[in-house]
């Protein structure tokens, strides 16, 4: 299966987004850009922008390796991705507050009742609740893949607490550092305005009877968390506390943190703490990461949690195959972004057809992420595949089932020069009273010849990503 | 504004990285001594572990106080919670935990301290090395304090970060003249005598005060004038008086910025005030070690009430 890349298609020949760097990377010695791969690795490692990897004691901090060839998009082509992509986020947002409402969807019976009810993500505490400014989901990296020159598809939506948007300020910051000259040359449109609209933007959900700029602040699990840098990274930037549960308590109907002069009072909590470890007294009671009671200070609107509790329900991998009637349901159009196909191996002719097509497939957990537990059937082995044939058996409706797409390839750097790796995309959104993103966002690549994972904690690499003022 | 866990964060950062190079420096005053006497030596090891405060963990691992045991243990052991690795490595930690309230030097050159030292330190030291690693670890956290000078806004982020800075040199300075009190004590035996003149000498390299003291004291060891050196001139960086005379200083900057003046305050000045003493000699007639101990004590209880008045926990 050949796949389409984005830089030198076989059948056409260089692609006109990639003409100028074409351009620019002939005129360069292959020596220099060596050394500018290990100057780029140093500015990382400098930096400390390094993730942990759960379960590996010795490499307890890891880089995301980075590579310098960038994935470039035309204007044209983020336009419409771009439209694409709010009009998701737009029925994401309606579905969260309809599903915890009125669940007119389920009514109309577009999605089924059951898949709402016995849905772990699905928050029972959420019901009746209304977010301040009504916006249940802030922050959505949406992923998607391209297979050709014309078809991109939604992959995941990330509803809950999307990371990586630290990589792709970083990633620009690198390259900007690297080849200031390709800068000059090539007009890319900046992404580095993205903290200061995260910060526009939660402060402009805040709660009814905060008067004047309210307090934010990052909610952290700490410094062991893979994704700490990213955290810091974001307070940093926007200029506003890091916390962790331990220093916040309830104070007076508040959400308050201890500072050195006594505790403060904070209206908007940009938490990057699982729901279950939000609150021990409404969820998990062994959890130390949350915070006792701030449930209570949120169904009162005293605080804006961001993302909102139960956002979880709209980024499952079972609610996903529903998005294209969800889409239609609540913007009363057809999605301009496709889905995947998906078999929902709860139907019993899916799952049929899921067992007779295991090694063709990519099947995945419905409430797993970052490439764990799922399977890549073409890739992988007979042993693996009757594996996890059986656990399929066990609990079909523990997955979802997608054909193996032929994800489109970019070049990346290597000893021997370019060569194709597959990629996909992952914007940021932001959700306030506007839907707002920056032009770009976080390619990921997998390293590996032919590979098709490209989640960081498996092996893959980033790549800065422009979208070209054109 | 600033957490109170961040607060504990600054402070203890820059207590780690104090405690890293002063272990270097008391290192180096021993490999000095080892080198330029011949006997002996293993008392010398000896008076350096019990200046680490860390004689008891030692002598738990080892039997014999060697040069390689001994600088394996203050500089590599991890087990060790003083060790150099150990206090770069909480340095660092706390460095992280703060991040947001550091500059991009600031945080730079403690992770990079970090990551050089951790390459160094990873293997057991050559004899032949050890001075070329113990000026990496000067060096290294050289540059810390001159990346937080040359670039920290002067706030509370800044107060807090020195008060660790002084608690950790002021109770380190006291606990090398404490173990070596006795040579400074008045005995028959030096009288015209030059026979203490190296022990006297390795106090004061232990604080990096060998040259300077002769461009205050006249050019021969005296050891009052040592006692009124490392205690009561405020103008040598390592003093208990200089140590106070910021501390003082930073608690009032917090005192203006909150408008609250808290016990930390008071106690501080007490402590400030019993430096103030008339002449080197009343402390020596008084007792040097029951002074020393006391100021320790006092010490150690400014930086708890520190912690409690600024809400760390």
């Amino acid at each position: 299966m050949a796949a389409f890349d984005e830089m030198l298609p076989e059948t056409t020949g260089l692609r006109r987004p990639y003409s100028a760097y074409d351009r620019w990377l002939k005129e360069q010695d292959p020596g220099r850009l060596t050394q500018k791969m290990e100057d780029a690795e140093r500015v990382f490692r400098k930096t400390g922008i390094t993730f942990a990897v759960y379960g590996e004691q010795e490499a307890s901090e890891r880089l995301i390796p980075f590579d310098i060839v960038p994935r470039i998009i035309s204007g044209q082509e983020w336009r419409r991705l771009a439209l694409g992509i709010e009009q998701r986020v737009q029925a994401l947002n309606a579905f969260l507050d309809d599903i915890y409402h009125r669940q007119e969807i389920l009514r109309a019976g577009r999605v089924p009742k059951q898949l709402i009810a016995a849905n772990e993500a699905f928050l029972p505490e959420m019901i009746g609740v209304r977010p301040p400014a009504g916006v249940y989901t802030h922050i959505i990296g949406v992923d998607i893949v391209r297979i050709s020159e014309n078809e991109f598809y939604v992959l995941e939506d990330n509803a809950r607490t999307p990371s990586g948007v630290s990589y792709m300020l970083e990633n620009r910051e690198t390259m900007m550092q690297l080849f200031p000259e390709l800068f000059q040359q090539i007009k890319v449109r900046p992404v580095e305005n993205y903290p200061a609209l995260l910060r526009q933007s939660l402060a402009a959900v805040k709660p009814k009877g905060v008067e004047g700029t309210p307090t934010i602040a990052v909610l952290t699990p700490g410094i062991y968390n893979s994704a700490y840098y990213e955290h810091a990274f974001l307070a940093d930037q926007m200029g506003v506390q890091l916390v962790e549960g331990q220093d916040l308590r309830v104070v007076d109907g508040h959400v308050a943190m201890r500072t050195t002069e006594g505790y403060k009072q904070i209206d908007v909590l940009y938490r990057r703490v699982d729901d279950a470890f939000l609150d021990p007294l409404t969820f998990r009671p062994d959890s130390a990461l949350g915070v006792p009671g701030i449930m209570d200070v949120y169904r009162a609107g005293n605080i804006t949690i961001a993302n909102a509790p139960g956002t979880g329900i709209s980024d499952d991998k079972a609610i996903y195959s529903y998005m294209p009637e969800i889409v239609e349901f609540y913007t009363g159009r057809k999605p301009i972004l496709g889905n995947i196909p998906t078999w929902r191996c709860s139907e019993p002719d899916s799952l049929k057809y899921v067992q007779e097509h295991l090694s063709e497939l990519v099947i995945k957990e419905v409430h797993g992420s970052g490439g764990y537990g799922m399977l890549v059937g073409p890739t992988a082995t007979k042993k693996e595949c009757e594996e996890f044939a059986k656990k399929l058996a066990a609990k079909p409706a523990n997955y979802i089932a997608q054909p193996t797409l032929a994800l489109s390839t970019c070049p990346i750097m290597t000893e021997k020069g370019l060569a194709p790796r597959h990629v996909d995309l992952r914007p940021y959104v932001l959700v306030s009273d506007r839907i707002q993103l920056v032009p770009g966002g976080l390619t990921r690549v997998a390293l590996k010849e032919g590979s098709l994972v490209v989640n960081s904690s498996q092996g893959g690499g980033t790549k800065d990503t422009w979208v070209l003022d054109d | 504004m600033l957490l109170g866990r961040t607060a504990n964060g600054l402070y203890w950062m820059n207590r780690y990285i104090e405690r890293a190079e002063n272990m270097a420096r008391l290192v180096d005053a021993g490999l000095r001594m080892a080198l330029t006497r011949t006997q002996d030596a293993s008392e010398e090891w000896h008076s350096v572990v019990i200046s680490a405060g860390s004689d008891v963990a030692f002598t738990q691992k080892y039997s014999e106080f060697t040069a390689t045991n001994v600088a394996d243990f203050l500089l590599r052991d991890t087990s060790n919670p003083s060790s150099v690795m150990s206090s770069i490595e909480t340095a660092r930690h706390n460095a992280r935990m703060v991040r947001t309230a550091l500059t991009r030097e600031t945080w730079e050159s403690t992770n990079e301290a970090w990551m050089a030292l951790k390459r160094m330190l990873a293997r057991p030291i050559d004899q032949r090395d050890l001075p070329s690693v113990l000026d990496a670890v000067k060096r290294e956290t050289a540059l810390i304090r001159g990346s937080l000078f040359g670039t920290q806004l002067r706030n509370e982020i800044f107060d807090f970060a020195q008060l660790g800075t002084y608690l950790e040199r002021a109770d380190n300075t006291a606990r090398i003249l404490d173990v070596k009190y006795y040579v400074l004590l008045p005995s028959i035996s030096w009288v015209g005598s030059t026979l203490d003149n190296y022990q006297w000498e390795s106090i004061l390299r232990s604080v990096s005060a060998h040259r300077s003291y002769r461009w205050v004291y006249e050019a021969e060891y005296k050891p009052t004038n040592i006692a009124d050196y490392l205690i009561v001139n405020a103008r040598m960086p390592r003093s208990l008086t200089f140590c106070y005379r910021f501390i003082l200083e930073h608690l009032n900057f917090l005192c203006g910025d909150y408008g609250t003046r808290h016990a930390s305050h008071a106690t501080a000045e007490r402590i400030h005030a019993m430096l103030k003493v008339g002449s080197i000699k009343d402390v020596f007639d008084a007792g040097l070690h029951e002074f020393l101990g006391n100021f320790i004590t006092e010490n150690t209880r400014l930086g708890d009430q520190i912690a409690e008045d600024y809400r760390f926990y």
